[in-house]
């Protein structure tokens, strides 16, 4: 049966690892990520799982790598500093191929930063993060409803994949309250566990460890990993499309602010301006496919982001730097109002018509 | 004919990769020795570390994990806490685990994590080329600190086990050294004595063990072991360093 809740953001991915079957949670505490501990202290060793607080988040990533050899479905939380510390275990988990579930409620940074919302750790969610070359999937839910939908999601792809998840969110969705149906997920797909180490019994041994002897056999670990993102590139981008069809003028943005560019479009409707969006889902792969249908059809792109623009980035060879692709953004832990956005999109409307008339 | 001595089930057919005189060999024997007559092997997962100690995944017939430097304990205390029924051990060097990895280390102690740790402890970064540890001694010579440690800016060697001793959820701490057949046995003992306290689920155990490395301490392999001895011992408290009231009663 579907039950309707009302919880804090933080609370529901919790949950939805409760009912992913997650058995093992590893983490350390920070501000605006520590619901998602504390509602599974209170949570999870009931359904048979266990919790641990781990000495610090070092040591919280690399319980999660011993966990997830096992072939247990493990997942840990943390905020933008305390995921800078899990970095070497998440590239080690990579190289692994260790499928775990990674929460990152993004704050504001660098450094200590603040506790407001912010996509400053984009970057470092997409492009790897820790050394060598690998890729975490990311996913970016804009309310409730996909923190636990998609949370849901990620342990599913880090089984499939045998590849670190993380669910990049912040501080303003992590902390928010909204209802939430607590959809039932069908039972996971069993996917090959002949890799797991869990005693050799019975069986050769197993070793998981990613030391490459050679040259020649660190090359052919780097190409088989190569392969490997490049399938997930192929088949797992996602994303949602909001008043795209007639549009001349397209927001892309994820998140939170994916969320409140939804009011802008909607404002800009009213005005007569065809203006839609592109809400990436998956951050990575990033969903370089959607852009596509709309090559030669639109007059310009404005990202929205909480950073000095760094999904930009990812636009702009999406789009093969073939439409004007501007940013608007806000950043330390402020959110731009869907005015503020809907402003800077009209000026930029007026400077593409003036060129327009020029040539 | 009657075979008298054989290779342990305990160890792969992989030929040991250790310079001439490393005692590394001795310790895994050692533990191999132990997790087969305990009949242990199938139920047994190790985890390797990075130094030379790592190469020990290669080495052993059980299931291995090999973990980042410094973070074996970790994954161990992952491993334990997803298979609590399955026997867990951690083989690191000193560096490994009295440097990098120390917070792990004081903290699996403190939880009394049911896994063992075999810490082997040979005053240097063998793996690295002869760097300082934490282990090294006053005045040692090593190649970052060329002209001696100087406590005074290098600080004093830091006797690990003892310290652990002292953290109430650690059951087991055994101090032994390989340099002599007599100290070969009495290594084999607390290894044993160590697992069996993580099977009747007593708390964490640790053996530590003094160990040579010819290479970077330019000597030849017995003059490693008298310098040892000498040397290392003497700093090193030796022995049942924590022995817990149930495990007196083991
Ligand atoms: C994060 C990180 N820092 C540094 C290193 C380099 N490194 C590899 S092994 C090692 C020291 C090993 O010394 P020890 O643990 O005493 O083991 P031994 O080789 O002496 O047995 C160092 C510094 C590394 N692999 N990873
Ligand atoms: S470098 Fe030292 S510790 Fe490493 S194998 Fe050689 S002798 Fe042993
Ligand atoms: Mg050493």
């Amino acid at each position: 049966m579907e039950e309707k809740v009302l919880l804090k953001g933080n609370e529901i991915i919790g949950e939805a690892a409760i009912r992913s079957g997650c058995k093992l949670f590893f983490g350390y505490p920070i501000t605006p990520s520590t619901e998602v501990i504390e509602y599974l202290s209170a949570n999870l060793p009931g359904q048979g799982g266990t919790v641990l607080q781990a000495e610090d988040e070092i040591g919280a990533i690399n319980m999660c790598y011993g966990a997830a050899c096992t072939g247990s479905r493990v997942m840990t939380a943390s905020s933008s500093p305390g995921v800078s510390l899990k970095q070497e275990g998440l590239s080690y988990s990579a190289a692994v191929e260790l499928p775990m579930v990674i929460v990152n409620v993004n704050r504001c940074g660098p450094g200590l930063g603040g506790l407001g919302p912010a996509q400053s750790d984009y970057f470092q969610s997409v492009k790897g993060g820790g050394h060598g070359d690998y890729h975490l999937i990311v996913l970016a839910p804009s309310k409730a409803q996909e923190l636990y939908d998609y949370t849901m999601q990620a342990f599913d792809l880090a089984d499939q994949y045998r590849n670190p998840v993380m669910v990049l969110t912040d501080g303003y969705l992590g902390q928010t309250m909204e209802p939430v149906v607590l959809k039932e997920r069908p039972p996971a797909q069993e996917w090959d566990r002949s890799w797991i180490v869990d005693g050799a019994e019975g069986r050769e041994k197993r070793i998981l460890a990613s030391y490459s002897l050679t040259n020649e056999i660190g090359e052919a670990n780097n190409l088989y990993w190569e392969a490997k993102y490049k399938e997930i590139q192929k088949k797992e981008q996602q994303w949602e499309e909001f008043h795209t069809e007639d549009a001349d003028y397209l927001i892309v943005s994820y998140g939170t602010t994916g969320r409140i560019s939804k009011s802008t479009v909607l404002n800009a409707r009213k005005k007569g301006i065809k203006l839609g969006l592109i809400r990436p889902i998956t951050l990575w792969p990033f969903p370089v496919n959607a852009f596509k249908p709309f090559l030669g059809k639109i007059k310009g792109i404005v990202t929205v982001e909480l950073n000095t623009g760094q999904m930009i980035e990812d636009v702009k060879l999406a789009v093969n730097c073939g439409v004007p692709v501007e940013l608007y953004r806000r950043q330390g832990g402020m959110l731009p109002t869907e005015t503020e956005i809907l402003e800077y999109i009209e000026e930029m409307i007026m400077k593409t018509d003036a060129k327009e008339v020029q040539a | 004919m009657n075979k008298v001595f054989s290779r342990s089930k305990g160890l792969t057919d992989v030929p040991f990769t250790f310079c001439p005189g490393c005692t590394h060999g001795i310790i895994m024997r050692l533990i191999a020795e132990v997790l087969e007559e305990l009949d242990i092997l199938e139920e047994t997962i190790g985890v390797s570390p990075v130094g030379c100690a790592g190469f020990s995944q290669d080495f052993f017939t059980c299931d291995f994990v090999g973990a980042a430097h410094g973070r074996a304990q970790a994954v161990g205390t992952g491993i334990k806490r997803a298979l609590p029924h399955r026997t867990v051990f951690t083989y690191q060097g000193d560096g490994d685990i009295a440097a990098i990895g120390t917070q792990h280390a004081v903290h699996v102690a403190a939880r009394g994590e049911k896994i063992t740790s075999i810490m082997v402890n040979n005053a240097i970064y063998g793996m690295t080329g002869g760097q300082m540890a934490p282990t090294t001694l006053t005045n040692m010579k090593t190649s970052t600190s060329p002209f001696g440690r100087d406590p005074q800016t290098m600080g004093f060697p830091m006797d690990f086990p003892k310290l652990l001793a002292g953290i109430p959820g650690a059951a087991y701490v055994a101090s032994v050294s390989v340099d002599s057949p007599k100290n070969i046995k009495k290594t084999k003992d607390a290894i044993r004595k160590a697992f069996k306290v993580q099977q009747a689920g007593l708390g964490f155990s640790l053996v530590s063990v003094l160990s040579t490395c010819p290479t970077n301490w330019g000597l030849n392999p017995s003059e490693s072991l008298k310098w040892l001895r000498e040397n290392m011992m003497p700093i090193y408290e030796m022995g049942e360093l924590k022995v817990s009231e149930e495990v007196e009663k083991l």
